[in-house]
């Protein structure tokens, strides 16, 4: 992996960590409790065993202390052991929620340009299973390494103590094994990354089918899923198995070492008993190898930790690259838009979602306050990205759009879509009670309000026909039909009451005896306030104070319907084309 | 266990191997003191220094071999636990997509999602901890054990003491975890609906200003995913001070009988060192258990969540072979027909369709028409048996379709639903949904029919490149092509419905005069008179009940609510 890349992604989790640096002192501290206490118990056993000398010859005395001194260690121990572990999970915990937190704080600045070209399965894999993989990495980390330190540190120091010259060999031949261990990390990254990489490709396939089963059943397209999905698993089944496989080497190789570390003790070891003549003892030599045996377990698991790291850090990386994802345009020190009666300018706008397709070019409209305007045209002729434009969804790439002669840029977001009422062809209710949702735009309207707003929408009769009428839990799946899904959504605009609208085929769903009923509510709604109206339906475009009529992302005519159907363009085409009766 | 284990079973020789290679290497660090043993008595005693030599050899000759024990056990418990599990991934997926439209509704998508992801790995993990160490660790503590009985009887009895009291913790501590870890899967689950439907919702959500409340929503979902961790983690965390506590205890225990046997004379103090060197064996191996058994214990509580998706009975193909009173074909040969089906929906209380009744002759064209939330959309569900009548019978060619194999059903029936939905990819890939092996002809055909040609031009063609849902496209685009998808896959019966919502007037009428043309039988749900005024029989529908039946002209006269409807355009397309 790119060395100034990891640098990166490793000073993004200490800066997560930062926050519980008390909590990580705590930890160390524990740990080198636990591990003192836990180097001592076997030294305090051998003094008690000393007490044991052969038949008759037994100081149960002295060994009742010792066994006193034994169990106060043991209780300390296990105590230290106890608050280390709630400590780390304190940590992993919290990172984890700190983490996911950001990343979904950022999800809510994103620009919609990012969202758009991405599938929903794919972020809300980083923010699901990547932050899960990635907390369990740090916690296994946390309660592995302190410990694997601190008992490293400790049996050194003692083993320099007894016998230096054998400590060094100890000491020179152990740090190969981090090498190992370093040099097997470095090289299975790669794999650890390909393996997060084709998960999420797998989780984006799932999120879309199986979002999306009725469709697939409806063709039943369940087989030839199944091959994609088998292929996608196959493929992610060889790369896990790769990077499961490599990365897990890392513990034999080190283990090895260490049995050569182990060898080497017995032979230096042998070596001086034998050259001393006695002086070092064969018993020190079995403490020796036994204190041997307890500075290398540590590096196992460290090395292992190092495994478990390597894709919690592959993990990491692919989060805090979201999160560090450019946000939108800061909204700081903008200005906050106050009574807004609805005058727009769009003047010379240009706009594209891709550099080599040009849509917008050169769009001027001035509006003024309280106007309808009616956007026609074909199919897919570029009505949406106006609105996307209007309400700041995208940025302008030229020009610029004012409402009271504020440049929307230099407005904050929140004063700019205050002002609107947005009602979209896609309707998108949350999962929540038919209450919550319809009171989103305006959380502290009473009861009757609601009520009211929702009978002018035509709304109230069918909410009270559900099992428990304006509690009911809805969603964006279930039981309600397209039609009620944008009564509902028009009973939330008709509820906050905004300066300006925005209607994107807000009724197409709906039908017409109802929609004919809804217009009324419309058209009380619409009047003094500054309308766009994206619909297909004549009345309402013919009640329009001005018609844009576009085509293949340009405005090509602009007037009201007489002045339009007198210059005979392409509006006047469409109009006889489309709203001629076919009897 | 019964689907993991079954999976597993077809990695039986890789999930044999991994833990025996693991217990061959294991034997090799239980043969390693007597090793030292004799270094100690052969080669120091007798200052043979070419012996001790060779000694370490043989060390590190055991260290060689164990290398390669190890790493072929790794071997075989990655790709067992990889395997299995992409198996287990595999059954799931084609599990949920078993599913009734029923069993749909009542789940929920985002939860069967982390289903198959999330929970999957962690049982990835827990599968590969479990074949490298969970035999190795009873393996070293029952060895000790009888090591222990040769050196002592006595002595050994405290071990025969300790285990089980070592067993009762490790398995109480799991035992308590287990459902609280399925709790915090519960948690992820809303964690994951929160994030899932901000990136769905979220123009809507800029829109209302609702990014901050929906952060606080999410910090409260995520707030108790937290604690419900934390809670599993202080139960967890108590295995390790646990173990270490009871194998301790024994140890003083241990050391007290070894002091009363030696003075007894029965045993040496050399035995007692052996004895607590296998004590201590004992208590390593715990650590490492104990270190894992968040692992595995997480693992448990996820495999429980997948089987229990599992044992669910899918939809069958066939709902029940035989339909006892199904009356043979109506007089007059009636190619469809409802028979006084009532339809409600799973807990949905009033009934949505009730005792709706007619029939169909081939090639005819039938229209529904009805208000919003009348049933129009649940009538024609019923007709492919994504959702089965609760009274009543839907015949095709006199068969219930209860008795015939869903296949069969939705081959035959073609459905255009409200929601366009593409997938990603590219629009061939799309339409080829409708038929895999449909020729480009076919394809093109289909795309011309549905009034798509210039989606076509506009996208570059069949290969135009197609977002995930399609977010590349006009909601009048999709719909074109989502009814393309239906017409490549030639059925004898389409159903559109509402599908031509977002089209203008003009080319919905050229796509209803297209599909006149193919001759098939035709139902079009829809709001528009106008798009089902040249039908052979309209239906009219309000609040589940038919309320009028006929040609355009009969229900003008017969049908008040069909009247009110008709007016309500005619005057706003005379206008």
């Amino acid at each position: 992996m790119n060395a100034m890349k990891r640098t990166k992604t490793l000073k993004g989790i200490f800066r997560y960590l930062r926050p519980y640096t008390g909590y990580l002192l705590c930890t160390v501290f524990l740990a080198l409790v636990t591990v003192l206490l836990t180097l001592a118990v076997p030294f305090l056993v051998g003094l008690a065993i000393d007490c044991i000398l052969g038949a008759g010859e037994v100081d149960f005395a002295r060994l009742g202390d010792l066994f006193l001194v034994i169990g106060g260690c043991i209780a300390v121990t296990a105590l230290s052991q106890w608050l280390m572990s709630l400590c780390n999970n304190k940590i992993a915990y919290h990172v984890l929620a700190d983490i996911r937190r950001d990343a979904f704080r950022k999800i809510e600045v994103l620009p919609l340009r990012y969202i758009d070209s991405r599938s929903y399965g794919e972020i809300a894999s980083v923010v699901i299973t990547d932050a899960e993989q990635f907390s369990d990495g740090l916690l296994l980390g946390f309660t592995q390494l302190f410990t694997g330190i601190c008992t490293i540190l400790g049996t050194l120091v003692i083993m320099l103590v007894l016998r230096f010259e054998i400590a060094l060999v100890v000491f020179c031949i152990t740090p190969v094994s981090l090498f190992a261990a370093k040099f097997i990390a470095s090289h299975t990254y790669s794999m650890f990354k390909l393996q997060s990489e084709t998960r999420a490709e797998q989780t984006a396939f799932i999120d879309e089918m199986v979002g999306n089963l009725k469709i697939v059943k409806a063709y039943t397209h369940e087989d030839e899923n199944e091959e994609t999905f088998a292929e996608i698993n196959e493929r992610l089944k060889k790369c896990s198995l790769r990077a499961i496989f490599y990365s897990s080497t890392t513990n034999p190789v080190t283990r090895f070492i260490n049995s050569v570390v182990y060898a080497g003790v017995a032979l230096v070891g042998a070596f001086t008993v034998i050259g001393t003549g006695g002086a070092f003892s064969v018993g020190y030599l079995s403490t020796f190898l036994s204190y041997a045996n307890q500075y290398t377990k540590p590096f196992n698991e460290i090395t292992e930790v190092i495994t478990e790291f390597q894709n919690a850090v592959a993990c990491a990386s692919r989060l805090l690259a979201l999160i560090g994802e450019e946000a939108q345009p800061s909204d700081e020190g903008n200005y906050v838009l106050k009574q807004v009666d609805g005058n727009i300018e769009l003047s010379h706008v240009e706009f594209s979602y891709s550099p080599e397709r040009r849509l917008i070019e050169d769009l001027n409209l001035s509006v003024t306050a309280g106007k309808r305007v009616a956007i026609v045209g074909p199919t897919g002729c570029g009505k949406t990205t106006i609105i996307n434009l209007l309400m700041r969804f995208y940025d302008v790439l030229g020009g610029s759009i004012c409402v009271e002669g504020h440049d929307i840029r230099s407005v904050t977001r929140h004063s700019l879509r205050a002002h609107y009422g947005m009602v979209l062809q896609e309707t998108w209710l949350k999962r929540a009670t038919v209450r919550e949702n319809l009171c989103m735009g305006k959380p502290d309207c009473t009861e009757e309000e609601m009520i009211a707003a929702a009978k002018a929408a035509h709304a109230h009769s069918f909410i009270m026909r559900l099992p428990q009428g304006y509690d009911t839990v809805i969603g964006d799946e279930g039981a309600l039909s397209q039609g009620q899904k944008q009564l509902l959504c028009i009973a939330r605009i008709m509820l906050c009451l905004p300066p300006m609208l925005i209607l994107d085929e807000a009724t197409s769903s709906i039908d017409t005896r109802t929609e004919l009923r809804v217009q009324d509510a419309f058209a009380k709604l619409m009047l003094g306030r500054t309308s766009f109206i994206v619909a297909h339906r004549l009345s309402t475009v013919r009640s329009a104070d001005i018609i844009l009529v576009m085509n293949a992302g340009k405005i090509i005519e602009q007037g009201t319907h007489e002045e339009l159907l007198q210059k005979g363009g392409f509006y006047s085409e469409l109009y006889h084309a489309q709203f001629a009766v076919p009897e | 266990m019964k689907h993991l284990l079954s999976c597993i079973k077809s990695y039986r020789v890789e999930a044999i191997l991994a833990p025996l290679f693991k217990l061959l290497e294991a034997s090799l660090e239980l043969i390693v003191p007597l090793v030292v043993a004799a270094i100690v008595d052969h080669g120091i005693a007798e200052g043979d220094k070419g012996y001790i030599v060779g000694m370490c050899l043989l060390l590190v000759g055991f260290g060689i071999v164990g290398l390669a024990f190890s790493i072929t056990a790794q071997y075989f418990a990655a790709r067992a636990a990889v395997g299995a599990c992409a198996d287990l991934r595999t059954r799931l997926f084609r599990k949920l997509q078993s599913f009734s439209y029923t069993q749909i509704d009542e789940m929920g998508t985002s939860t069967m999602i982390t289903r198959m992801t999330s929970d999957v790995n962690q049982v990835q993990t827990g599968v590969n901890m479990s074949l490298r160490l969970f035999l190795r660790s009873p393996f070293i503590v029952f060895g000790a054990m009888a090591m222990a009985f040769v050196v002592d009887v006595k002595a050994a009895l405290v071990f025969v003491a300790v285990i089980p009291l070592l067993s009762v913790a490790v398995f109480a501590v799991m035992a308590a975890c287990i459902p609280l870890y399925q709790k915090v899967q519960g948690k992820l689950d809303r964690v994951f609906l929160s994030t899932r439907e901000n990136l769905a919702g979220v123009r809507v959500i800029r829109a209302f200003c609702k990014e901050e409340s929906e952060q606080k929503e999410f910090e409260l979902r995520n707030g108790e995913l937290l604690a419900a961790q934390k809670r599993v983690g202080k139960i967890a965390a108590l295995t390790n001070p646990l173990t270490y506590v009871l194998v301790n205890l024994a140890v003083i225990a241990l050391v007290y009988v070894g002091a009363l046997q030696v003075n007894a004379g029965a045993l040496q103090q050399g035995d007692v060192i052996a004895l607590y060197g296998y004590l201590s064996q004992i208590l390593v191996e715990l650590i490492k258990l104990a270190n894992l058994i968040v692992t595995v214990t997480k693992a448990v509580s996820c495999e429980k969540r997948i089987e229990r998706v599992l044992d669910t009975e899918g939809e069958p193909d066939v709902l029940c072979a035989e339909y006892s009173d199904a009356a043979p074909a109506a007089e007059g040969g009636a190619y469809l027909e409802f028979r006084h089906v009532t339809f409600s929906y799973a807990g949905g209380g009033a009934p949505a369709l009730t005792d709706i009744h007619f029939q169909v002759r081939k090639g005819q064209t039938v229209g529904i028409i009805g208000g919003t939330g009348s049933g129009k959309t649940t009538l024609v569900n019923l007709l492919p048996r994504f959702y089965a009548a609760t009274e009543g019978q839907v015949l095709l060619e006199g068969r219930d379709v209860r008795t015939m194999s869903a296949t069969e059903l939705r081959e035959r029936i073609g459905i255009v639903p409200q929601k366009a939905v593409l997938f990603k990819g590219s629009i061939r890939s799309n339409l080829l949904w409708g038929r895999e092996d449909a020729p480009e002809e076919a394809l093109l055909s289909a795309v011309h029919t549905a009034q798509a040609d210039d989606v076509l031009a506009a996208k570059g063609g069949l290969d135009g490149e197609i977002a995930q849902e399609g977010k590349n496209l006009s909601g009048g685009q999709r719909q074109r092509l989502t009814i393309a998808r239906a017409l490549v896959r030639d059925p004898e019966i389409l159903i559109l419905d509402d599908s031509a919502s977002a089209l203008d007037y003009a080319t919905d009428a050229r796509l209803r005069a297209a599909l006149r043309e193919t001759g098939r039988t035709v139902f079009i749900v829809s709001q528009r008179t106008a798009s089902v005024l040249q039908a052979d029989l309209i239906l009219v529908l309000d609040d589940g009940k038919v309320v009028g039946m006929g040609s355009h002209e009969d229900l003008l006269r017969t049908c008040s609510v069909y009247r009110e409807i008709y007016r309500s355009q005619f005057k706003e397309e005379e206008a």
